[in-house]
């Protein structure tokens, strides 16, 4: 018996995988002999191949961008609000394909995956991977799939920084970049964000150095924190007082250390479901590729010098509230693509709801990634 | 589709086929989008209201979200051939500041202005109220025009800036011009256009 999904839902959907037995020499140098990319695809490849989009995800995403799982069918993907049928990334008009990269945990080669060395969990031998890797791997994946050049490179987040890179690193292989809610690279206060997290996991009695698979235990507690802390910051100060507020849960102060306020109850139930969902190896990786990266670093600092080759046309945008990647950090990034003299358009959307926003349905946004998507297909002839 | 306004209309003759525009306050993008088209024009739209934005963008043409009271430090120097402003510099909080980031920006500037010496506000003021004009619809309570000027303030500030007025239109609303407006600009036009540049330091 089929599930009955909304009218402008791509449906229900089954991940993909691809063995690429090319090794892969990663930025630290390590090499990867062979690797597995789990995929998800949506609405079809033209004759032309040209009508292709690739979906980048953020820190904690995974392939499973817009439908249903069968065994999850109340549970849309990540940016199903953004992707299907009528939607802003049309999926009667694109083909999208939304990876998971590279040392992630929701089935691409990762941490979890056997070292075909030990026959075992890679664990913390997993090599270290950048963006400029996912890239790499990500345009293999395009090789295999037989798309020459995309129509759009999209994401969000850290999603936002593999579309920019992208643009560094193929120039010729995408013709627009959408780069929602990022940075040129991170701030030295988001290096530190990222640090205490990483600290609250490899502090964690059960790390293990990492080998906790071998132990049977996860490092729960750091997780949670290291969820605990990311969260407060990818919301704004206005939208959890707005949300929570002082507000008790029992209604009175009990004068102890279980929860009180509401907001700790929140707090942790968004740790405890994370820790559920997410490895913490592959959090820990993550957090590095974040810190790493830095298309400017080999351009002399420039990201306009990184950028200038690029026939991508650039689509930026910010929220207001975001102080994770606050909008000055994504002017950053248009004031070098003007200096390239690129086209790009750059709006700054109002939101109350922090880094977070890039995922909601917010009318504005979701009305000029519409009319972008719209100038893709009409620059690009996709009908 | 959305017509082109009178003013925009006028300037657009001013811009050389092929070169490269800055539009402050792009509105929905109309300008370049035409100048895109028939002149081969490239460049981008600065515009503040996010439905203003994505009509540009619907239309493909360029456009960067942006305060103009916060000026222009996104753009290097002489990094476009011509800045327009139209219909815009009597709402800057500071004229003068973001005259200069025109110049600084393009090698020529074109601005288009309501003249406030037009004898129907000066009739108004003489009876004791501010001006309320088919061009100057607002009253003064809620009016986004709070730097008005007149066509003779205007080319003192350029006298002042350093500033060369290359070319000058004086028109009524409809954007006609007569000999009186000719004779007599800042009593009979309505609107003034410019096209300027920063004076050529003299070579000692």
């Amino acid at each position: 018996m089929s599930e009955h999904f909304p009218a402008d839902s791509v449906g229900l959907v089954s991940p993909q995988s691809l063995d690429f037995d090319t090794p892969l020499t990663l930025d630290s140098g390590a090499v990867l002999e062979r690797y597995t990319l789990v995929f998800e695809t949506y609405g079809e490849l033209n004759a032309a191949r040209d009508n292709a989009v690739l979906i980048c995800h953020a820190l904690s995403g995974d392939h499973h961008a817009a439908g249903y799982h069968a065994d999850t069918p109340h549970k849309p993907g990540w940016w199903d609000n953004c992707i299907g049928p009528g939607k802003p990334v049309d999926t009667n008009r694109f083909f999208v394909v939304c990876p998971n990269n590279l040392g992630g945990c929701a089935g691409s080669t990762g941490p979890l995956s056997l070292n075909p060395a030990t026959g075992e969990p890679f664990g913390p031998d997993f090599p270290l991977i950048t963006v400029r890797d996912w890239v790499e791997s990500q345009a293999r994946l395009a090789d295999a799939l037989g798309i020459e050049t995309w129509a759009a490179v999209m994401g969000g987040s850290l999603g936002g920084m593999q579309a920019l890179q992208w643009a560094v690193d193929y120039p010729d292989r995408l013709r627009h970049a959408v780069v929602i809610a990022a940075a040129p690279r991170l701030s030295t206060q988001n290096i530190a964000f990222n640090e205490v997290a990483r600290h609250a996991i490899r502090s964690d009695g059960d790390f293990h150095a990492g080998r906790y698979y071998e132990h049977g235990v996860v490092p729960a507690r750091g997780l949670m924190l290291a969820r605990m802390l990311g969260h407060i910051t990818y919301l704004s100060d206005d939208v959890l007082m707005a949300k929570f507020g002082r507000e008790l849960r029992d209604g009175k102060l009990n004068y102890g250390y279980d929860i009180e306020f509401q907001i700790e109850s929140y707090l942790r139930y968004q740790g405890e479901s994370f820790v559920k969902r997410f490895d913490a190896n592959t959090y820990l990786l993550m957090t590095k590729s974040l810190d790493y990266f830095d298309p400017a670093a080999k351009f002399d600092d420039s990201l306009a010098k990184a950028v200038a080759r690029t026939q991508a046309k650039f689509f930026v945008a910010s929220f207001s509230s975001d102080w994770r990647f606050s909008p000055a950090r994504s002017r950053e990034i248009v004031r070098a693509l003007l200096e390239a003299d690129l086209d790009v358009s750059y709006v700054e959307l109002e939101s109350e709801l922090g880094h977070d926003s890039f995922l909601l349905e917010i009318p504005l946004y979701h009305a000029a990634l519409a009319a972008w998507f719209q100038r893709i297909a009409s620059d690009g002839g996709v009908p | 589709m959305n017509a082109l306004r009178e003013d925009q209309l006028s300037i657009i003759e001013w811009i050389a086929p092929g070169s490269r525009v800055l539009d402050l306050g792009c509105g929905d993008g109309a300008l370049l989008h035409h100048l895109q088209r028939e002149r081969g024009v490239t460049g981008y739209g600065v515009e503040i209201a996010p439905d203003n934005i994505i009509r540009c963008i619907s239309r493909g043409v360029n456009v960067i979200h942006s305060d103009l009271d916060r000026g222009l430090s996104d753009f290097d120097d002489a990094s476009f051939d011509y800045v327009v402003m139209t219909e815009a510099l009597q709402a800057m909080r500071y004229p003068h500041h973001l005259l200069r980031e025109m110049l600084r920006v393009g090698r020529e500037s074109i601005v288009t202005f309501p003249n406030f010496g037009h004898w129907k506000c000066r009739l108004q003021i003489a009876l004791g109220r501010m001006p309320v004009t088919e061009h100057l619809p607002n009253t003064w309570y809620n009016t986004p025009n709070i730097h008005m000027c007149t066509i003779r303030d205007f080319e003192a500030l350029c006298g002042s800036e350093s500033i060369e007025i290359l070319e000058r239109r004086a028109v009524d609303t409809r954007h006609r011009d007569s000999r009186a407006m000719r004779w007599w600009p800042n009593l009979l036009a309505e609107v003034a256009l410019y096209r300027c540049r920063l004076q050529s330091p003299r070579i000692s």
